[in-house]
């Protein structure tokens, strides 16, 4: 008797799990499709009629590429100032907002003694910093300070001490507290413990996610760049307003912009490996 | 023995100090190569001409400007006409019956009392302007230019007398302009002007009593809808502010997220069983499914859009395709590798039971990678939702273009403050909409 019903009742949990998958799988395949077709609807060209175009643009860029021939390379070669710059940016927003992540995460975990009224604090702070649009705060700073790299750097940093501090006071969360009960039994003081107990562990870590962001960064400094912060962008921004005539050099930025991205790809991901371990990075 | 043991260093020393002279370098090295490197940037990205040259007044236009708005009185002198409109606007015009209370016009001249002692007066082409503990400016306004009559002392600091144009800001709220062709008074006030109804719309300067009162009323205003869809109508369609646009563009953002996310998740978890080492014993199709996700990542959203842009213009779909294209490299590669650590007794397990190869993977791979699958995505689709403001402002629309839009006119800057809180708005719910999901579904409903 008992049974039977526990059976009907996992009978109707069952059902009821397999309503809630159903009623989930639709919901998402509704607002895939509605979305899709009411983008198709908002965009100024259809998908079909942009689909027959898709190779045009490429295919001319390539063209034109083609027809500079091996003049193509030192093409190539005149823009690597302007990648260095973009490189230059999202090193030093890394360097800068990694470094502010540091305090924020040391601040905000209650794991290496952090100063407990602080600590709400400091997450919320976090949780703007990572809120905001990289966009807004580098278009503000430049129409304040002019167009240059710096408001761009400013923009990526703040994002970036938003983000990687998140990601830092969880790193913190989880270490041995040992150590730092040790050293406090010595009477070191807050500094000394964090800097001989907690960085010896979690600087491996640290450094892993750190170069991840600054995988991220040459990303969004070069998309940036694209808005007036200088760099590769803005150089795309002019070879692309030409429109006609400029495709060797639009071709030349992609490959350039292409090769770095993949190089910085391989050698942070490289790295990475190294420093955690044997474990995947991310 | 005892003396072999004795001879015997215990820990070598040689190595011992290499390794402390090691670390001592690196603990010095370090800190100097990264502040060499920050000193070769700061001179790169040419900081110092960037600081002489930096309008700091900007931002304290762009603050006070998008928490206050101004009224102009504005005398056109070649047509002899009067005009008192919100930020010089035709379309924001007040009626000549209908004046706020501290313009007083009487044809062509006009008394404005700026408050606190300062009052402007204009008749014909003869501006005075009264400015407590200074006394009477007296400017007229001629055929090639303006004389200015100052009362004795020094010049003020914030009067700028020029033969073509004078221009007085005594303080932050109060200005005076006068050229051969204008004299134009400025009054500052406070908040957002018209934020609801413009000047056309009936509505415009109800109280939210009264307008609730009129939406839940019988008696139409226009015949034509009523009145709720009125109330809407006019709010979506105020000109100042244009809030049916930004809506419009926020919700554009919205799908090129959502859209391009989903759309990459689904394409990115077939190709990742490809790329996967226990699914695919084919070693040239698993190199070739790693090699595309490199590729769809390695090129990057910036290059997508701009080539979808191209080829499909203005809107969200341009977006969403630039978003699923990069995220199919990236998610499928995170897939493939969540896919090659499951563990395969769970498989075996339930194959063991006769189970088919779908069954296989319906029941025995899909619900250990689906904790990684959903939280990979929330993740992703709450960074979209800051990327896509980004690729708007490429091209692609949405509420980045109309950002850069606002900011390039640099017109109204309340407009473009309007739309970065709007932003930061549907950005944060994203961001907490995504952590809501995330652990309704990983940690236990």
């Amino acid at each position: 008797m008992a049974v039977a019903a526990l059976e009907q009742e996992i009978l109707i949990l069952r059902k009821r799990r397999q309503l809630y998958s159903l009623i989930g799988l639709l919901l998402v395949v509704a607002v895939l499709v509605s979305g899709f077709s009411k983008s198709n609807e908002m965009n100024s060209g259809g998908f079909l009629q942009g689909l027959s175009k898709f190779f045009d643009y490429p295919g001319e860029i390539v063209a034109e590429a083609w027809q500079a021939g091996p003049a193509f390379f030192g093409l190539i070669l005149t823009f690597l100032p302007a990648m260095l710059e973009t490189l230059n940016i999202a090193a030093v927003a890394t360097l800068l907002g990694g470094a502010m992540a540091v305090v924020l995460a040391m601040a905000s975990t209650r794991n290496v003694d952090s100063w407990g009224p602080l600590i709400p604090v400091v997450r919320r702070i976090m949780d703007i910093t990572r809120a905001f649009p990289e966009l807004i705060i580098a278009l503000f700073l430049i129409f304040v300070l002019g167009s240059s790299p710096v408001p761009a750097m400013i923009a990526v940093a703040v994002h970036t001490a938003g983000a990687l501090g998140k990601l830092f006071s969880e790193v913190n969360e989880n270490i041995d507290r040992k150590p730092i009960e040790g050293l406090s039994a010595c009477g070191a003081s807050w500094l000394q413990r964090i800097r001989y107990a907690v960085m010896p562990q979690v600087a491996p870590n640290y450094l892993s996610y750190f170069l991840l962001r600054l995988e991220i960064n040459v990303r969004a400094s070069a998309i940036l760049g694209f808005v007036g912060a200088g760099g590769i962008g803005q150089e795309l921004r002019r070879t692309i307003g030409w429109g006609q005539g400029a495709g060797d050099e639009t071709a030349a930025i992609f490959v350039l912009l292409f090769c770095t991205i993949m190089m910085i790809d391989q050698v942070s991901s490289y790295l990475r490996g190294k420093l955690v371990g044997s474990g995947r990075a991310h | 023995m005892a003396v072999d043991t004795l001879n015997e260093p215990v820990f070598d020393r040689g190595t011992v100090f290499r390794n402390v002279r090691r670390r001592a370098w690196l603990t010095i090295g370090a800190p100097l190569a990264i502040v060499l490197y920050l000193t070769y940037t700061w001179f790169a990205f040419g900081v110092p001409e960037l600081l002489a040259k930096a309008q700091p007044e900007r931002a304290v236009i762009l603050a006070t400007d998008s928490v206050a708005y101004k009224v102009h009185v504005t005398k056109l002198l070649r047509r002899d006409i009067m005009e008192v409109a919100i930020e010089g606007e035709r379309r924001a015009t007040y009626a000549q019956e209908d004046l706020p209370g501290w313009v007083e016009v009487d044809g062509t001249n006009a008394i404005v009392d700026l408050g606190d002692g300062y009052e402007v007066t204009i008749t014909g082409k003869v501006m005075e302007f009264t400015v407590p503990d200074y006394g009477t400016i007296k400017v007229t306004a001629t055929n090639s230019g303006v004389t200015t009559e100052l009362p004795p002392g020094p010049v003020p600091e914030w009067l700028k007398d020029d033969p073509r144009k004078f221009d007085a800001r005594p303080t932050l709220d109060r200005r005076v302009q006068v050229t051969k062709t204008k004299i134009e008074v400025h009054n500052y006030f406070g908040g957002w002007e018209n934020f609801w109804f413009s000047f056309q719309s009936e509505l415009h300067g109800m109280p939210f009593s009264q307008l609730w009162a009129i939406a839940l009323s019988n008696e139409r205003i226009d015949p034509a809808q009523s009145n709720m869809s009125l109330i809407m109508h006019d709010f979506l369609g105020n000109p100042d502010w244009q809030h049916g646009e930004v809506f419009t563009a926020l919700f554009e953002t919205i799908m090129m997220a959502v859209l391009g996310t989903l759309i990459a998740a689904f394409v990115g978890l077939p190709l990742a069983f490809l790329a996967a080492r226990n699914f695919t014993p084919s070693l040239l199709l698993r190199f070739g499914t790693r090699r595309l996700f490199d590729f769809l990542r390695g090129i990057d959203m910036l290059i997508w859009s701009l080539i979808f842009i191209r080829a499909f213009g203005l809107g969200p779909l341009t977006g969403a395709l630039a978003i699923a294209f990069t995220d199919t490299g990236t998610l499928g590669k995170l897939f493939s590798e969540a896919l090659e650590n499951i563990d395969n007794k769970q498989v075996e397990g339930v194959r063991a039971t006769g189970a088919s190869q779908t069954q296989r993977y319906r029941f025995g791979v899909i619900p250990q990678i689906l904790p990684v699958f959903v939280s990979q995505v929330l993740y992703y689709l709450e960074s979209n939702t800051r990327s896509a403001t980004v690729i708007g402002a490429l091209g692609a629309g949405g509420i980045g273009l109309m950002l850069v839009e606002t900011m390039k006119t640099s017109r109204d800057w309340e407009n473009t403050s309007y739309i970065i809180i709007l932003t930061i708005l549907v950005v944060i719910m994203m961001d907490q909409a995504s952590g809501w999901l995330r652990r309704k579904l990983i940690e236990g409903k």
